[in-house]
């Protein structure tokens, strides 16, 4: 490359060292937290979102000097993390290893909703109050701020250092994460080390949270969740639990990010992260620097299934309450009231998507909107730019929405447990994102309009009864087939990877074809009910599909009962119903979800129906 | 015999709905080395785990120096004197043998003593001086035992309780290890070990109790045991032909 050419590459490279450096007080953090409790904290970018508005608080209404803000920051979310671990975790301590990170995800959609409730969702300016003076280097430059963030992150990492080397506490750290049981029969109080190493991680997280806010000039109630999957991703780079790979693999994850900005554009930033997460569980998923490529076993395994005996609704009793669905149209005439039952039929084919995978084979997905989405821009483009009758689009859209979708999630199906969920996840946002990208099939941000309703012999079905009833007849049937499927041969194969994958394998049970089944499936009901929402809607965006509908549709699934039918019904018509039928609480309904996933997790695990 | 120091009292464990312990009673005496005898699956292991409190008997108690360990948790149970070196060492692998060995003094405050107590344990076991400074978990098996001795002896423990404290070390080994036993308790340590070797924990043991599936089937004296036919036939002579 020529001389001259070199100065913003050099600023590229500072300017990815920077950011490397915020992702790093992120991911060391969570590799703490990981180390003491094989926990992956999905509350970690809440927590960091948190740092940010106490910062803008100190900032902007305390008018407080920046060391002051800063020991604010890092002891307001220090206290913040103690009360995480007392709240997500410890309770948790005796349940499946899954179950605290499904606690992680509630207490954070708790903390971005209360955020939005206090905060309003508008962004804020979060203005520094440094010197904006620059040495030029080269052909680039620093700044005031650049050199802080630096400061902030090299100075956190030799505390951190010193702590866990020279400190009777850091050695009780290092002790429990190498040796819970033998740590305890030294005397060490682990309650107190998680509660110790929960704190610390906040306080560097709200720290880093107050360093981006500062950088960007501008923080959110959403910021979080980006930012902690960022983190997420810089610690699997490095190898989970492990605190110098996490540094290394955020400043690796920094540098891409900014040379793939500079090739590509901004709107692709995401995108490195998520297909670099992809390429690590795939080709190592212990991390760069990790010796074997070979899968820490027993912690990561476990599935979020609570003994229990389900309810079994007599025959009968089904086709009562399928005929008495089917005929409230003809005794309720309110639009608005068959509207939102409507849809929430259309969630429940999520549901029922979702439960298939993460009940009955055990594989918790946390990125099933992606497949909504796949299934809603397969139908709309199909009808709209290929002309293919809406009603042929709609099953169509299944097939593309089963295909993609399994082969999206197929190189996670040799893993297990957590790094399943975090894979999934990527996906999700990976579909999102090429959504987003790809303007000449998506359309990009500006997003598909004007989608045909469905039509049947030219006449569309789009008055307040069909919107009902399409949803309910399609739900119905696969609700049927499910149910059918799940009773059969193919349901016990299923249900006996999710027990025990290894007795499942020895028994001459090929996983990969079986999960690639169950996702096949899975994919098809998901995508049929994304292709009816795109059609009902008749516009959609890269937004239509975020990922609290993937935490939502976790949500109700785990109401129902795991791997439960009957469940997943009665979880969307309980979460999507119920909150529209009182509009009061409009604003209040993701909340809601977050606070009765907490409450699930921890007191009824087994949901209303039972796990199957 | 109630001013035994450890005393397990009826004891009934349970794994879920599984029956361990039934009606499990044993004492050890002050100053003695008490060994519990059995086969796999016997209850063994689960006896350390209910004496170091991390598995709760549905009933009956655990008695340490008379208080009743009931409700205490881990820590807490260590705090009153009971050491521990785990089944397999459990040392801690990438910390090294100087940062293991003073783990054992966690509970402790005074520096000034643990670091007298450090050197007198570094004279008992001289070959941990030169490894200081190595990762405990390139250590052999048998230095990796020292260490964890050495672990428990730092906490000043009355007792110490030991899970197969033999187990898969070279027969070098094995004799040293219970050398050290014999030394430590010497100073005063009670012992309460379990094992499955019967002819070496008899060796060094003043008394034995022998456990079959959650029962104890025969206990007495250590020279008593070994001279018992019914011992004899279903332990030492498969252990010496091992």
């Amino acid at each position: 490359m020529l001389p001259t050419t070199l100065g913003p590459w050099l600023d590229y490279t500072i300017n990815g060292l920077v950011i490397g450096n915020i992702y790093a007080l992120l991911a060391v953090g969570l590799a703490l937290i990981f180390g003491v409790s094989h926990l992956i904290n999905f509350a970690h970018g809440s927590v960091y979102m948190v740092g940010a508005y106490i910062g803008w608080l100190c900032v902007t209404k305390l008018a407080l000097p920046l060391p002051v803000t800063f020991v604010t920051v890092a002891a307001g979310c220090g206290l913040l993390g103690a009360v995480i671990e007392r709240v997500g975790l410890r309770p948790l301590r005796n349940a499946p290893r899954i179950a605290p990170l499904l606690a992680t995800i509630g207490l954070s959609v708790v903390l971005d909703q209360s955020a939005q409730l206090l905060f309003s969702p508008d962004p804020r300016a979060l203005p520094t109050q440094l010197p904006t003076w620059r040495i030029a280097i080269g052909g680039g430059s620093i700044g005031a701020l650049d050199l802080l963030i630096a400061g902030v992150g090299i100075g956190s990492a030799g505390l951190l250092y010193g702590f866990l080397r020279f400190t009777k506490l850091g050695w009780a750290v290092r002790a429990t994460a190498l040796d819970r049981d033998a740590a305890q029969q030294c005397g060490v109080d682990v309650d107190k080390v998680n509660r110790t190493v929960f704190a610390i991680a906040s306080a560097l997280g709200g720290v880093s949270g107050l360093l981006v806010g500062m950088y960007y000039n501008t923080i959110d109630p959403n910021m979080g969740f980006q930012a902690g999957l960022k983190g997420i991703v810089a610690q699997l780079i490095g190898g989970v639990g492990n605190v110098p790979g996490a540094i290394a693999g955020s400043l690796l994850l920094g540098l891409i990010e900014s040379y793939g900005i500079a090739l590509f554009g901004t709107s692709y930033r995401n995108l490195f992260a998520f297909v670099a997460l992809i390429l690590i569980l795939v080709l190592r998923p212990n991390g760069l620097f990790a010796r074997a490529r070979r899968l820490p076993p027993e912690p990561l395994t476990g599935t979020f299934i609570a003994p229990s005996r389900p309810l079994v609704l007599p025959k009968w009793a089904v086709w009562a309450l399928a005929a008495a669905a089917l005929a409230l149209p003809l005794v309720v005439q309110q639009p608005y009231l068959l509207q939102t039952l409507g849809n929430a039929w259309l969630y429940a084919l999520l549901a029922l998507s979702l439960t298939l995978v993460a009940g009955t084979v055990g594989q918790v997905s946390l990125g099933h909107a992606g497949l909504l989405a796949i299934g809603a821009y397969a139908s709309s483009l199909l009808a709209l730019d290929a002309g293919v009758p809406v009603l042929l689009a709609v099953p169509l859209a299944g097939l593309v929405a089963a295909a993609l979708g399994t082969a999206l999630v197929y190189p996670a199906f040799r893993l297990r447990g957590h790094y399943v969920s975090i894979a999934t996840l990527a996906v999700g946002e990976i579909v999102t994102l090429v959504i987003l990208n790809w303007e000449s099939l998506t359309r990009g941000p500006i997003g598909v309009t004007g989608i045909p309703p469905l039509s049947v012999a030219g006449k569309p079905l789009v008055s307040g009864q069909w919107v009902y009833w399409v949803p309910l007849v399609v739900l119905l049937a696969f609700a049927a087939l499910q149910s059918r499927l799940l009773n059969s041969h193919l349901g016990r194969t299923l249900r006996a990877i999710r027990e025990d994958d290894v007795a499942a394998r020895s028994y001459g049970v090929d996983l990969n074809r079986y999960k690639g089944l169950a996702f096949a499936v899975a994919g098809f009901i998901a995508g049929v009910g994304g292709a009816l929402m795109a059609h009902f809607y008749s516009y959609i965006n890269h937004e239509t599909f975020p990922a609290p509908v993937s935490m939502l549709a976790l949500t109700m699934v785990i109401l129902g009962g795991l791997g439960n039918v009957a469940g997943a019904v009665l979880g969307a018509a309980v979460l999507v119903g119920l909150p529209e039928l009182f509009r009061a609480a409009a604003e209040y309904r993701m909340l809601i979800y977050g606070v009765v996933l907490l409450l699930l997790i921890r007191f009824r695990p087994q949901g209303l129906l039972g796990t199957v | 015999m109630t001013d035994a120091l450890l005393r397990l009292d009826r004891v009934n464990s349970f794994y879920g709905p599984v029956q361990v312990h039934f009606d499990l009673s044993l004492e050890v005496p002050h100053g003695q080395i008490v060994c519990l005898l059995g086969g796999n699956a016997s209850g063994k292991s689960t006896t350390m785990k209910i004496i170091l409190g991390l598995l709760k008997p549905r009933s009956g108690q655990v008695v340490f120096d008379g208080q009743p360990l009931t409700g205490l948790t881990t820590p807490q149970i260590v705090r009153r004197g009971i050491g521990s070196v785990p089944e397999s060492r459990r040392l801690f692998g990438t910390m090294t043998v100087r940062e293991n060995v003073l783990m054992g003094a966690y509970t402790r405050s005074d520096a000034k003593s643990v670091a007298e107590d450090y050197d007198g344990v570094l004279e008992l076991f001289p070959k941990l001086r030169e490894r200081h400074a190595q990762q405990a978990g390139t250590l052999s098996g048998g230095e990796q035992q020292m260490v964890a001795m050495a672990r428990a002896l730092m906490g000043r423990p009355r007792l110490i309780v030991m899970d197969e404290p033999t187990m898969g070390l070279s027969p070098l080994h094995v004799d040293r290890v219970l050398e050290m036993i014999q030394t430590i308790n010497r100073q005063g340590v009670s012992i309460f070990m379990v094992e499955q070797n019967a002819s070496l924990a008899l060796q060094i043991a003043h008394r034995g109790y022998v456990l079959q599936t959650g029962r104890i089937v025969l206990s007495g004296p250590a020279a008593d045991l070994a001279r018992d036919p019914q011992i004899r036939d279903a332990y030492l002579g498969g252990a010496q032909a091992a």
